[in-house]
């Protein structure tokens, strides 16, 4: 993985640079001591490490604002962090970066009952904002397995989605407005506690951006009243097509579950090793299919779940009948990737997205690129929405294993785009898919993307070297070539 | 000369805007014209139809998705989609009849490019929450794709957020890709009758912020009827399988009951008539003459915002849908249609926007449309505006003037 050049001219102002940021956040707000910065070297995919030129802990908006400010007048680029948990690298440091942290806005603002929002800093977990109000039964939608760890601004960065955004939506589909800081250090407002933008869906654009188009200091979610209750059913199956085709069945008698995932032989065997939740070990394929609502609701959808899970050759199916019970099912399904952990050295978690008809197909790819590179891979699924996270076992000890575990990642997300699907579900680009961009967009698709950011850091310093495979300037890229005195075309239909 | 470019495929979409880029010449976007009266006039010498962009290539309600050209009536989706008991899920309105036109005009094209989306909003979301991916020839003359089939994907920006709800002041779409999802089984709609707006709104909140998974809540006070039903009236709407909202419906019946006021019910096609009325913005459609507003706020605000309205201009109409977060508002005709009044009560809210949506052409090219902005975001959007049309050639001045 390439990135870009670092700069020797920046790197020989370092200690202008540190002192000038000193001057903006005072105190323990400046890490430059390499020691200390080891552990913002790298975020959730390991794999990559750089350490930053500095670390920068601001705890107000302003120095926010004067910190970017500055480094765009000094052309300093700037890569912001959450928690450091993303998967694709986004939060991978640059050796002549300022490394932006977060962490230290961490205080929600506003709870708003009536209105059915929270304002919180963007420092702020994501399980957080639900603590906050779940005493009063209401909860805040998306839920990433990182919940605990995840900042909601690092959320927004990535859009990220959970178990249950099939049925209650991702990042995007939730948040409501933000205080955001762009590299000119201004301060600007997308949305509030209303519905929609009055221009351009700026707000859209933002969530997902992957750190690329501000900094985010400020987000307005809107949380929902808890459902009633919630039970699980626990259904094996013979194989994944079956299973496959009972998921199809589920949606298409209109039930949307609150979540609905799957799990093959494998993955199913090292959860049951880890957690003994009780899965069946035989199963060629296991689903939990979780509904949530009104009692009657949920008591009436098991029954049919239970009988379109029959119809379809359920060779196992258990239904929850306490809240144990139901996180018992859901205990091997969240502890899926420590569990494989168990079993090998090392993994590689992937997340493409799939038409889910097109299950039996990839699976079979995947099992062919198994034996071709000799390593195993093990299946955990967003069953209903066609999100795959491939976890492909290796060790990173072995020579040229890590370099095997890549291409084979690359290769599954390759074969997703080639079945009509897409390389990343909710995990973001990154630096890890970047170079594979061009599997999905043509070289005007990738152009037009970096001319909307042209629009925002006309200098391209927020988060370099993610998620464009190349880095064009944007005069160059707001060059036109006119062919004029061409006449309006004779074939073209008008009337 | 005037022309009228009617292409037939989205190569030829894409030749006539290479064409206005080479001749640095204006054209206005239509699909089917339905919402052509909506925003400032645009000055164009040439008009790109793209209503022979249409049919619906690809539905597989298994995989939740459905794939148009954008010209396709959007009636014509809706009865393919009834068939497998599939809708789209974020109401999309029917402005035809409040803009003096005939029911059932537009096309899924407009519905997109003008986010636009009914009652049921609150629930499941707008028009950009619902597209999955287009295709598009931008005001470059390039045909650019973005996002795909899938209902998730997090691939590179979220080019769809950004056409909806443009206008067609970034980019001709010339195929879009969007979720679609089950249809309820049944409805029914709670009507209490008798509250005035504060306790209306107090009411739609504590009703949202129940478990009984409220779709819609509307208020319409007192002169105002939609379908069946006439103001003061506060409607809940509870849709789903049979068992759970006859369950919800009775659960919610005893916990509003101490807001006042009468409760009744409306069921079935009563109910259903009743919020197409109110997605359609039925009650304030006559007499045509009268400039009508769209206001977006946080809920709790919208009767103060009303009240700030009302007391300074005789002879307003509104009603409110999104629980208070929408106002629908008809003030008598005027040259500036009353703007700088009802865009000082939205700013005495926390946030919100007000839009003009109908209201003379005249009105129109004088009035901003669409909700000014600070300097700072307004530049941004003009920025954004130039990366993807820099000359301006589409739809000019549709959003803001001069951009
Ligand atoms: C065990 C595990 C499980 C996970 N499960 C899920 C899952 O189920 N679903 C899912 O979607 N993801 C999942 N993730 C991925 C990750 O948790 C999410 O992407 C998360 O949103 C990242 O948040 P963060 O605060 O850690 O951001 P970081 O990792 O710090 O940053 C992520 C990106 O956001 C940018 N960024 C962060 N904060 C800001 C800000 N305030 N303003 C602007 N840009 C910012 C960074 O530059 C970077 O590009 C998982 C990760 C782990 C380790």
């Amino acid at each position: 993985m390439k990135m870009p050049e670092p700069d020797g001219a920046v790197l020989a102002r370092r200690g202008e640079i540190v002192a000038a940021l000193r001057a903006i956040v005072p105190g323990e707000g400046v890490i430059a001591d390499d020691r200390e910065m080891r552990p913002y070297e790298s975020d959730g995919l390991t794999a990559y490490r750089q350490l930053p030129m500095v670390v920068v802990l601001p705890e107000t908006t302003a120095q926010v604002a004067a910190i970017l400010k500055y480094c765009q007048a000094n052309g300093i680029k700037v890569v912001p962090r959450g928690s450091g948990t993303s998967l694709s690298g986004g939060a991978l440091p640059l050796a002549d970066g300022v490394l932006l942290g977060l962490g230290k806005f961490n205080r929600i603002l506003d709870i708003d009952y009536a209105n059915r929002t929270v304002t919180a800093q963007p420092g702020v977990t994501n399980l957080g904002i639900t603590h906050a109000v779940q005493d009063r039964g209401f909860y805040y939608a998306p839920d990433p397995s990182s919940q605990i760890a995840c900042s909601i601004g690092g959320n927004v960065a990535e859009n990220s989605g959970g178990v249950h955004c099939l049925k209650y939506g991702l990042t995007t589909n939730n948040v409501l407005g933000v205080e955001m800081v762009t590299i000119d250090g201004e301060i600007l407002r997308l949305g509030g506690k209303h519905l929609d933008s009055e221009g351009y869906d700026l707000l859209g654009v933002l969530t997902g951006s992957e750190g690329l188009l501000a900094v985010v200091t400020e987000v307005t979610v809107r949380i929902l009243r808890k459902p009633a209750t919630a039970r699980a059913l626990l259904v094996g199956f013979g194989n994944s097509e079956e299973a496959g085709a009972c998921v199809a069945a589920i949606v298409g008698a209109g039930i949307i579950p609150g979540g609905m995932e799957m799990m093959d032989g494998l993955a199913i065997n090292a959860a049951e090793d880890f957690v003994h939740a009780g899965y069946p070990r035989d199963a060629g394929a296991l689903l939990i299919v979780e509904l949530d609502g009104p009692e009657v609701e949920v008591g009436f959808l098991i029954d049919r779940v239970r009988e379109i899970a029959e119809a379809h050759g359920a060779t196992s199916l258990r239904i929850s009948q306490n809240e144990d019970e139901r996180n018992a099912f859901w205990a091997g399904r969240k502890a899926a990737f420590p569990a494989v952990g168990r079993i090998s050295p090392d993994y590689y978690c992937m997340d493409g997205t799939i038409p889910r008809r097109q299950l039996p197909e990839i699976l079979s790819r995947m099992t062919r690129m198994s034996e071709q590179y000799g390593l195993r891979v093990a299946n955990v699924f967003h069953a209903g929405d066609g999100n795959l996270h491939p976890l492909i076992l290796f060790d990173a000890n072995e020579p040229g294993e890590l370099e095997k575990a890549e291409a084979f990642g690359s290769d599954i997300l390759r074969a997703c785009v080639e079945l009509g699907g897409v390389l990343t579900g909710e995990h973001g680009v990154g630096v890890e898919k970047r170079d594979l961009m061009g599997t999905m967009f043509s070289e005007i698709d990738l152009a037009q993307q970096q001319r909307l950011k042209c629009a925002w850091d006309p200098n391209g310093l927020l988060n370099p070297g993610k998620v464009f495979p190349t880095l064009h300037r944007c005069a160059e890229l707001g060059r036109m070539h006119i062919q004029r005195g061409q006449l309006p075309f004779p074939d073209l239909p008008r009337f | 000369m005037t022309e009228n470019f009617r292409p037939d495929n989205a190569a030829q979409v894409q030749d006539a805007i290479a064409w206005a880029v080479s001749a640095e010449t204006p054209l206005e976007l239509v699909s089917r014209g339905s919402k052509r009266d909506v925003g400032r006039p645009v000055q164009a010498a040439h008009t790109l139809d793209l209503s022979a962009l249409c049919g619906v290539g690809l539905y597989e309600p298994e995989e939740l998705i459905c794939q148009a050209g954008p010209g396709t009536p959007v009636v014509e989706i809706e009865a393919i989609l009834v068939e497998s008991r599939q809708m789209m899920a974020f109401e999309p309105m029917d402005l035809g009849p409040l803009l003096g036109g005939e029911a059932g005009q537009g096309s899924i094209g407009g519905v997109f490019a003008a986010n636009l989306a009914g009652p049921r909003r609150i629930k499941a979301g707008a028009a950009r929450d619902h597209l999955l991916g287009f295709t598009a020839v931008t005001g470059r003359g390039e045909t650019v794709k973005s996002g795909g089939r899938v209902v998730k994907n997090v691939t590179g920006y979220d080019l769809s957020k950004i056409v909806c709800g443009s206008w067609g002041t970034l980019a001709a779409l010339t195929d879009l890709t969007f979720k679609v999802l089950p249809a309820p089984e049944v409805e029914t709609t709670l009507v209490i009758n008798g509250l005035d707006d504060a306790a209306a709104v107090r009411l739609m909140s504590a009703a949202l912020g129940s478990p009984h998974e409220v779709s819609s809540a509307a208020h319409l006070p007192i002169g105002i009827g939609a379908g069946d039903v006439s103001g003061p009236a506060t409607c809940i709407r509870l849709e789903g399988f049979g068992p759970s909202v006859a369950a919800r419906a009775e659960a919610l019946e005893g916990e509003l009951a101490g807001f006042g006021g009468t409760m009744g019910a409306v069921d079935g096609y009563l109910s259903r008539d009743l919020w197409r009325a109110v997605r359609d913005v039925e009650p304030l459609t006559a007499p045509l003459d009268r400039p009508v507003w769209r206001l977006s706020v946080p809920p709790m605000a919208g009767p103060s915002v009303v009240l700030a309205i009302r007391s300074a201009v005789e002879g307003v109409e509104y009603y409110y849908d999104w629980a208070g977060g929408l106002i629908w508002l008809a003030v008598p005709a005027e040259p500036d249609a009353h703007a700088s009044t009802v865009r000082g009560a939205v700013a005495g809210a926390a946030s919100g926007h007000a839009t003009l949506i109908r209201a003379d052409e005249a009105v129109r090219a004088a009035v901003p449309v669409f909700q000014p902005q600070d300097p700072g975001l307004a530049a941004l959007n003009a920025r954004l505006k130039n990366s993807f049309d820099p000359l301006g050639v589409l739809n000019p001045g549709r959003m803001t003037a001069g951009v």
